[in-house]
């Protein structure tokens, strides 16, 4: 298994968040979750001013075999996407928590990130979801 | 490849393992309202002697001897190569095989079906193809929604848009929360010069796609140019609904505007493209659009690749869109194609050539044009829309009821036209669209214009 980030916080369908010094949250898919989708070909992002609520979802990945929704898990404004994946998809699967962020949000109440769960809760579900 | 039909004894079986009586018990959640039990004309069974006595009886009912009608089905001369190429056991087939590894022949006769499809069309993609041209436009609508992920979900159609095709568009769409705004076309066409004052009327707001048919369902030319420039001014999508054999004469939709951007998705139906008129069916319709709008593409695509060994072979591509990989999120509900007609419209085409297909729209228009010249020297009859250049179909407005000589002169053999009052209250009950391709000779043309003036005097 791969060393989760101390900083991040993940929901159950492997999206993970990162409130960065700014005040605004980067998001992403988990690492787990790019090697289950296995070579992405495609990112469909939203656009910079999309208004976006906890739970919907907001953009797409998509890989030779599948596509998954990528779902916020927090209400707010999207204030940047990652432009870069439109030509190099395959940097999330290359550095999943890194460069291969996909959008980052101003949130209407950042304390919507207190209901994501820790590395180690992550770790062990899908740890058990492995099982 | 072969079907097996079930046994009863399997369909016992099954229904005995999921724990329901009856297969007709599996659609009990359809309200009995709706079931339609028995078709009227369709009898429930006979046998094969009795069924080709039923469907000979029918077939003469329907031996036209001259068809002037038009009105969404063309009639043109489909060359005896093309039907009987069709017929052979690797492609007479109901079904569409996909496998790539038993299906190169027929994947690269699709493959070559797009290809043909975007150079007709001036566009990046096409699909496999779609039902027919209403459903096309309709799942063009939900394409143009999709990828403009507007907040207020609406679309523009001109009631020169085929009243067929805009019914299908509403039977599909309204239930998905898309507001479609008629825009109505007194003079025959959508006109530039008052499209602001009719959008106004219409309760402006934004809007993701204007509907551009060429030409028109009355045969008349629509100012493409101004109408495609007045959608991208506005932020939304220009859908082109065309006759592909008309594009073989006129501007390709994606060459439309003066930015030279182009319309942004072409759709319409592929009856013209050597596949018979046969009382209305089976058709294919066509979807072509720009190449960054493909991921919002309903419907099957054919891609070519390279296999481990470095050898040229064909697949389908971008599945992702697709139901069976993305469910209910899928761009549509449609995963197939038509796949004996396009392979009819292929081989059309490839006998044809460009020069070919420019000779028969060619010789289209020059027959309309010789049948309106004639149609016009009878007494009481004149053009609903003078001045507009026309295709290959033009409307009439005739001294009679266009129904009544309809009706005179299908004793005759002869099928007239199509009556427009039903769907044009405007127009009244007089206006008759007539359609002249080329295969129709100067002595079909005197015949069927006397037969008018008889019908009408």
């Amino acid at each position: 298994m791969n060393e989760i980030p101390g900083d991040l916080k993940f929901l159950k369908s492997h999206e993970w968040a990162r409130m960065e010094d700014s005040g605004r949250i980067t998001i992403g898919i988990s690492e787990h979750a790019q090697g289950l989708l296995g070579d992405l070909v495609y990112v469909e992002l939203p656009s910079v001013g999309d208004t976006v609520k906890q739970g919907n979802a907001c953009a797409v990945v998509e890989s030779v075999k599948a596509a998954s929704d990528v779902y916020s898990p927090v209400s707010g404004t999207v204030v940047a996407v990652n432009d870069a994946l439109s030509d190099k998809p395959e940097t999330i699967n290359e550095d999943a928590y890194g460069e291969g962020w996909i959008f980052a949000v101003k949130p209407d109440d950042a304390a919507e990130l207190d209901e994501m769960m820790d590395p180690d809760d992550y770790a062990t579900m899908i740890e058990d979801e492995d099982h | 490849m072969p079907f097996i039909p079930h046994t009863e004894a399997d369909v016992a079986s099954m229904l005995a393992a999921i724990g329901v009586n009856s297969i007709e018990d599996l659609f009990d959640e359809i309200p009995e309202s709706l079931k339609i039990h028995a078709l009227a004309g369709v009898p429930a069974g006979l046998s094969e002697m009795d069924t080709n006595r039923l469907l000979r009886e029918r077939a003469a009912q329907d031996a036209i001897e001259l068809n002037f009608a038009g009105a969404g089905a063309y009639e043109h001369h489909i060359p005896a190569a093309v039907w009987q190429i069709v017929g052979r056991g690797e492609f007479y087939s109901a079904y569409t095989p996909y496998q790539a590894e038993a299906s190169q022949g027929t994947l690269q006769l699709i493959y070559e079906y797009q290809t043909m499809m975007t150079r007709l069309t001036g566009m990046d993609v096409s699909n496999a193809s779609m039902y027919d041209g209403a459903t096309a436009l309709a799942e063009a609508v939900l394409m143009a929604e999709r990828s403009r992920k507007k907040s207020a979900q609406r679309v523009l159609i001109p009631t020169s848009v085929h009243p067929a095709y805009r019914k299908t568009v509403h039977t599909i769409v309204a239930s998905q929360d898309i507001e479609i705004v008629e825009l109505d076309c007194p003079d025959g066409f959508l006109d530039p010069a008052t499209l602001d004052k009719i959008y106004r009327e219409s309760g402006e707001g934004e809007f993701s796609a204007l509907v551009i048919p060429q030409p028109n369902f009355f045969g008349a030319l629509e100012e493409v140019d101004a109408l495609t420039d007045w959608a991208h001014a506005r932020g939304a999508l220009a859908i082109a609904v065309v006759n592909p054999v008309s594009l073989a004469v006129l501007k390709a939709p994606g060459a439309w505007g003066s930015t030279g951007r182009g319309a942004d998705i072409v759709c319409g139906d592929g009856q013209p493209l050597g596949v018979p008129l046969a009382s209305g069916g089976p058709y294919f319709g066509f979807l072509c659009c720009k190449k960054d709008l493909v991921r919002n593409m309903p419907g099957r695509i054919v891609g070519r690749t390279t296999d481990l060994d470095g050898r040229m072979g064909y697949a389908l591509t971008l599945q992702a869109r697709e139901q069976h990989i993305r469910r209910a999120k899928a761009t549509s509900n449609i995963c197939t194609n038509q796949g004996l007609l396009v392979t009819a419209a292929t081989i059309h085409m490839a006998l044809l050539g460009p020069e070919g297909l420019r000779r028969v729209a060619a010789a289209s228009v020059a027959n309309t044009q010789a049948l309106t010249e004639r149609l016009l020297r009878i007494p009481g009859v004149r053009a609903a829309f003078p001045g507009r250049t026309h295709f290959h179909e033009q409307a009439f407005v005739l001294p009679k009821p266009a129904t009544e000589v309809i009706e005179k002169l299908a004793g005759q053999r002869m099928l007239a036209g199509f009556a427009l009052g039903e769907d044009y209250a405007s127009l009244d009950g007089d206006a008759l669209l007539v359609c002249a391709t080329e295969t129709k000779s100067a002595a079909d043309i005197e015949r069927f214009a006397a037969a008018i003036s008889a019908a009408v005097a």
